[in-house]
């Protein structure tokens, strides 16, 4: 049977139009495709606006039309609009081909020549495509209830308490002894100055003792399978040597254990613990947990004074890891980020100068609860500094280190000038490339901190050393800098540097990604599935980011976009089902020879290999129809609905114009 | 046998002799093979490039050609000057980057029946080949008379750990290898804040006043931390301080009496060579006095770790290097 | 009020911006330059040991580029105060090559004839010719011939010094020529007719 092919040329207003000629694209597919069974070509200013859309549908049903070919932008943005138009007029809409003619045509040309005859040789390969293409139903399946959280931060909690509230369950998996993440460590948070415990505590707490949240701290995903609606993690629980049903959370065990470590993650290494600890007093679960690498028994075979002391019995030195599964429907990521580790930009001296801190170890001194509680002193532990210098943009906007901006320094650089004014009466110096203050009552934040005297110098500061110039410099960290404003170099002398350090992704952010089938930007931050209409989505139906994993940003965005996430995922419980695109790849049984060459390179580990069979095998439900393995098999065994090679060689000769008649 | 193509530089006949002699002196208990690149010409210091870009490269090119013939064995140049080593190095690096330039300098180099292919050859400063091919273990297993007692700055001076294309060392700002190197040597090092600070390179020839003053900020320093001698890695280094100090003196009214050797003279000392066979004396403010020293036991202390008490201060991070960084991404 | 000069009242009135002027540098520099990334941030000129001495800092020179504004930049003393040091080219964070840059921006000076200190470019330009004809680099000759006509009352002071290192064996009274400086001397002349300009 010949096809009756309709193919509509978009201009896109300009976008289109500017750079490729629609109305002879047009007229060309009309006469030199019509050999292929094109019966209508046409072009329009808008084919996605509704009228453009009723064309197409009206096309189908006067004209017959068998086939539908849309040259317009990416398939990634409109393919849904047009096949969903085909649907309303009885055809079946994988029967429907976008041609971009935008993002690979008019938008990486500029000469229109040029542009014009791509076109054509895109819109002829996917009229040739189309043809080769088959009718497929979508397939529906059941959404579990269940959803996973992984990351108990700030965005995470607010994910966890929308959907708990809403009545469903929640698995939060946090790696840490305890929920909070960063924002735990902070004092006060920008811009109204509000002690970060006292707004944080109440969430962690609702989210403790929530009967629809089954908190599991000391815990990591170590396997994902499965697909949006129905996902198997399996998750590890790791020893914790303190029974959590008997434990009251008394504290005693950490007062007597006698082995103090160095607090490299809660206290940012400024402060100890215990081995056997709950980092904060306000943790959540507030039952501790024993680091074995330091504990004086695992080492050495005696001490349990942990043990002895513990009222309730609960230090149980013979617990195991635990392998937790749980089915869950969807997914929300709230991994949050690492702090740059400023000791790579030498020429500040972190590590190298005592009195030049980090901002996390800033937050740390300024806090009621920190080492010092909440004296800001240099590295002595006692002196209070004259002077502090706060140095912005540390291993941000600087291609040597991370190409980004980390958003929250320059308001957080703010908020240190505020507290070491007003707790110590220093001079405080905010060194910074420009000011970026944007947000609600952001910039009034800076106003507040100029009016208080700190002194601005607009320039990235050059080095801070220890070699001291003259008399007046002697003894101080001497921060050289030219202050771009004045054209002058300046060397100013400090008792205190504090680095604003920026944010970056979790150095395992690529692994995680992976493992939950998503990908990360160059950068390494989680990829959403659009930057700006679906910033919380991704690629992955059914799993989410949120928060920092995203990128990096303040408080009050990381908690927007836990919500946004939660309503997300409470639409897909309450459709309580969810169609899965039909396009997948199968393997024939008769020609795979059981090489098992595709089964690692699925990222979505859809292939296994059967041994009774000796072949592998596809298991539809996880395939995203990606066409990996489709090109990898050796034995050509598999092929795929919607690239199968006869679409594929189909849309090559199309490409290349050998589908057209030479007279 | 370690075989290396060998780049001397002006210098190294002339002011930087001292720095010949003692090198000569090394390469044997060593097991290096230096071959001198037959017929080279002048790197065109900071000079050349100044004035005439194609030119200034093509200068520098025509040692990197005239080295590949010579390449039987190996492919790695060794430059003991750090200027020199930078412009060889700038100069393969961004024939690469910049195709064009490339082009432009082997069509010069035609003209003298030359040509060079950028990324041929490796381009390595001295040291490098003795801390990264020798090894410090090696050199350690060498000392027979430990400099103990002898307190010394290690100074990289600027050309050599900058801009490093070839991500060569340890940190750009505060590289370890000259300490590495001397601790190696058994000496006591200090940790000098300026190290890859600024010699005034050609300054003390066009504007004597800013050259006088960089060379100021590194001796007084240097004396702050109460150093007998600095020890430096390159020729032009060696002599703006060495042979302007007194000048600096004159110019700020200081007193200041910094001997300045070259870190090879260090080893040849420690190797139990003879002071006269390495050039020592040939410095112009001499280390004499400094190399009294020598041999004179200083015994290092170490207090032991206290526990904390209530203002005691807090841990410091561990230092960072770039190896370290790179062994993670490896990771 | 005070009186402004004829030549200020002309260097403002004729003053034309050049845009071109930004471009023209980066393609005469080795290397990519990256000077149209430059953020203005400053590093460069805090890096810089010599900045005091500048008339500009390295980074209001690539401000100025951008603006067009040839004659003061190529007047301008920082290209010859730069003494190689690199700094600001590896911590600069946009990854200019400022210091190809001061190489560039002298070479055009010279071009130009518009520097105002003549030390400087003779110096190069004496070293220059020394290696042009002998192949080596010559340190007596080259010290005695540049302090005799930019530092005449230096010299007796310097006396001491270069006494020692003539004494000393540290500075060659004789220059030592290269075996094939005609090869050379080819090699430089077909340089000098080729330019980068793309
Ligand atoms: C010094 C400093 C000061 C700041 N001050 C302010 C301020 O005053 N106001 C403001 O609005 N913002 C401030 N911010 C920004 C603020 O920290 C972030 O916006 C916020 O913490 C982001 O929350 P999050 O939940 O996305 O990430 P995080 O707080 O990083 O939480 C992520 C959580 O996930 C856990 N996790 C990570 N990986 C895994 C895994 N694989 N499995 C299980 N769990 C995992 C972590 O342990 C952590 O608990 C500041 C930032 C810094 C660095
Ligand atoms: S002493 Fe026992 S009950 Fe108290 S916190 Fe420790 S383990 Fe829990
Ligand atoms: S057994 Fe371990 S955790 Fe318990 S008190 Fe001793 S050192 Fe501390
Ligand atoms: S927020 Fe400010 S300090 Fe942080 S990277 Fe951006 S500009 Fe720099
Ligand atoms: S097409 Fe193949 S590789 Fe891609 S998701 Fe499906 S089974 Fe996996
Ligand atoms: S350091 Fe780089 S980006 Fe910053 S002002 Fe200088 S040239 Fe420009
Ligand atoms: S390379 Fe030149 S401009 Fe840059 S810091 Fe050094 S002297 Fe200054």
């Amino acid at each position: 049977m010949t096809e009756r092919i309709g193919v509509y040329v978009c201009h896109c207003g300009t976008n289109i139009a500017g750079t490729v000629d629609v109305v002879d694209v047009a007229n060309w597919a009309a006469e030199k495709l019509k050999h292929q069974g094109v019966v209508i070509a046409r072009e329009y200013k808008f084919m996605c606006s509704s009228l453009g859309q009723e064309l197409i549908e009206k096309d189908i049903k006067e004209l017959g039309l068998t086939r539908v070919v849309v040259a317009a932008c990416s398939p990634h943005l409109h393919e849904k609009t047009f096949r969903t138009a085909a649907k309303n007029a009885g055809l079946n809409p994988y029967l429907v081909e976008l041609a971009s003619i935008r993002e690979q045509v008019s938008w990486v040309h500029s000469n229109k020549t040029i542009g014009t005859a791509k076109s054509k040789a895109v819109v002829s390969g996917a009229v040739s495509r189309v043809i080769e293409n088959a009718a497929l139903e979508e397939i529906k399946v059941p959404i579990n209830p269940n959803t996973l959280v992984v990351g108990g931060g700030i965005a995470g909690i607010q994910s966890a308490l929308e959907i708990a509230n809403a009545g469903f369950h929640v698995y939060l998996v946090e790696r840490e002894p305890s929920i909070g993440g960063h924002m735990s460590q902070f004092d006060k948070t920008f811009p109204t100055l509000d002690c970060s415990a006292c707004i944080l505590t109440p969430r962690m707490v609702e989210a403790g003792t929530h009967p629809n949240i089954t908190l599991l701290t000391w815990s990591e995903v170590t396997n994902v399978a499965g697909y949006v609606g129905n996902f198997h993690v399996t998750i590890k629980k790791k020893a914790r040597f303190v029974n959590e049903e008997l434990c009251t959370g008394c504290g005693i065990c950490q007062e007597k254990c006698p082995k103090k470590v160095i607090d490299d993650v809660y206290e940012a290494g400024l402060g100890y613990r215990k081995a056997v600890y709950t980092p904060f007093a306000q943790a959540v679960p507030n039952f501790p947990v024993m680091d074995k690498e330091n504990c004086t028994y695992f080492i050495k075979g005696t001490c349990k004074a942990c043990e002895k002391f513990c009222p309730t019995n609960a230090i149980d030195f013979t617990q195991q890891d635990q392998l937790i599964n749980v089915d869950v429907g969807n997914i929300i990521l709230a991994t949050g980020y690492d702090l740059f580790d400023a000791r790579r930009v030498s020429s500040y001296g972190y590590g190298r100068l005592p009195n030049v801190f980090t901002s996390i170890e800033f937050e740390r001194l300024s806090n009621a609860a920190g080492p010092t509680s909440g004296n800001i002193v240099l590295r002595d532990g006692k002196t209070t500094p004259k002077s502090v210098g706060i140095i912005h943009c540390v291993g941000s906007r600087d291609k040597n280190f991370n190409n980004y901006c980390s958003v929250i320094c320059c308001m957080q650089g703010l908020k240190f000038a505020h507290l070491v004014h007003e707790r110590t009466g220093a001079t405080v110096y905010n060194f910074y490339i420009d000011m970026r203050t944007a947000y609600k009552a952001y910039d009034e934040f800076y106003q507040r901190v100029l009016e208080e005297g700190t002194l601005f110098v607009r320039g990235k500061v050059a080095e801070v050393t220890k070699a001291a110039r003259k008399e007046s410099e002697k003894g101080k960290l001497i921060i050289q800098v030219e202050d771009t404003l004045a054209g002058k170099q300046r060397r100013i002398p400090v008792d205190m540097v504090i680095l604003s350090s920026g944010l970056q992704p979790r150095a395992d952010s690529k692994e995680v990604g992976k493992m939950f089938g998503i990908s990360c930007s160059m950068d390494g931050w989680f990829t959403e599935r659009h930057p700006k209409l679906d910033p919380v989505a991704t690629m992955t139906e059914g799993v989410f980011i949120v928060g920092c994993a995203q990128g990096p940003k303040d408080i009050p965005s990381s908690v927007a976009q836990g919500a946004a996430a939660a309503a997300r995922v409470l639409d897909k419980i309450l459709q309580k089902e969810v169609m899965l695109e039909p396009i997948k790849a199968s393997i024939n049984k008769e020609t795979c020879s059981g090489c098992r060459i595709c089964n690692g390179l699925c990222p979505f580990n859809a292939i296994a290999y059967i041994e009774d069979d000796k072949i592998s095998d596809i298991n539809p439900a996880l395939c995203q129809g990606c066409g990996t393995c489709v090109a990898a098999c050796p034995a050509g065994a598999i092929s795929g609905t919607g690239f199968s090679d006869a679409q594929i060689m189909a849309q090559i000769d199309g490409l290349l114009l050998r589908n057209l008649i030479t007279a | 046998m370690n075989k290396y193509l060998l780049y001397p530089g002006c210098s190294m006949d002339s002011s930087a002799k001292a720095y010949m002699e003692s090198l000569n002196s090394i390469v044997e208990p060593l097991d290096l093979h230096l071959e001198e690149i037959e017929d080279w010409n002048c790197c065109g210091a900071t000079e050349y490039l100044g004035i005439n870009l194609i030119p200034a490269y093509s200068l520098i090119a025509r040692n990197l050609a005239l080295a590949t013939k010579q390449m039987n064995g190996t492919r790695t140049v060794v430059a003991p000057c750090s200027a020199c080593y930078l412009n060889l190095a700038k100069a393969d690096y961004y024939m690469q980057e910049r195709p064009t330039l490339g082009a432009k300098v082997n069509e010069a180099l035609a003209a003298g029946g030359l040509e060079y292919k950028a990324g041929t050859l490796d381009v390595r400063h001295l040291i490098d080949i003795l801390v990264y091919d020798v090894g410090l273990e090696a050199i350690r297993s060498k000392v027979v008379r430990p400099l103990s007692g002898l307190k010394v700055v290690p100074y990289m001076g600027c050309m050599l750990p900058r801009p490093d294309y070839q991500h060569r060392w340890s940190d750009h700002e505060h590289p370890t290898e000259l300490d590495d190197l001397l601790r190696a040597l058994g000496a006591d090092v200090i940790d000098y804040p300026l190290t890859t600070e600024c010699c005034g390179g050609h300054m003390t020839q066009i504007g004597p006043e800013s050259a006088f003053e960089l060379i100021r900020r590194l001796i007084s320093d240097a004396s702050e931390r109460s150093a007998h001698m600095m020890v430096t890695v390159c020729p032009m280094c060696q002599m703006n301080i060495d042979a302007y100090q007194n000048e600096t003196n004159h110019f700020f009214g200081t007193n200041y009496h910094m001997p300045v050797l070259f870190f090879t003279q260090l080893m040849g000392l420690a190797f139990g060579k003879e002071p006269g066979k390495l050039g020592i004396g040939l410095e112009l403010v001499s280390s004499r006095n400094a190399l009294a020293n020598l041999g004179i036991e200083v015994p290092v202390t170490q207090e032991p770790a206290a526990p904390r008490k209530k203002d005691e201060g807090l841990p410091m991070p561990r230092r960072w290097t770039k190896h370290e960084g790179r062994k993670e991404e490896m990771k | 009020m005070p009186q402004m000069t004829d030549e200020r009242v002309r260097a403002g009135m004729n003053r034309e911006e050049d845009l071109s002027l930004l471009h023209e540098v980066s393609m005469k520099t080795a290397g990519v330059s990256h000077l149209e990334m430059c953020i203005q941030c400053g590093t460069c000129g805090g890096s810089c040991p010599v900045a005091e001495d500048m008339d500009h800092t390295p980074r209001m020179l690539f401000a100025m580029l951008r603006a067009g504004i040839r004659e003061e930049v190529l007047r301008s003393n920082t290209p010859w105060l730069c003494v190689s040091c690199y700094h600001c080219v590896v911590r600069c964070p946009q990854e200019v090559h400022i210091a190809d840059v001061m190489y560039t921006l002298k070479g055009m000076a010279i071009h130009a004839k518009l520097y105002t200190d003549s030390t400087a470019p003779h110096f190069s330009q004496t070293f220059v010719g020394m290696v042009e004809t002998f192949g080596r680099g010559y340190e007596l000759g080259l010290a005695t011939r540049h302090y005799l006509r930019h530092f005449p009352l230096r010299l007796p002071g310097m006396m001491p010094m270069g006494f020692g290192m003539i004494t000393k064996g540290r500075m060659a009274i004789i220059p030592k020529k290269i075996k094939h400086i005609d090869q050379l001397t080819k090699i430089l002349n077909r340089a000098k007719q080729l330019e980068l300009t793309s």
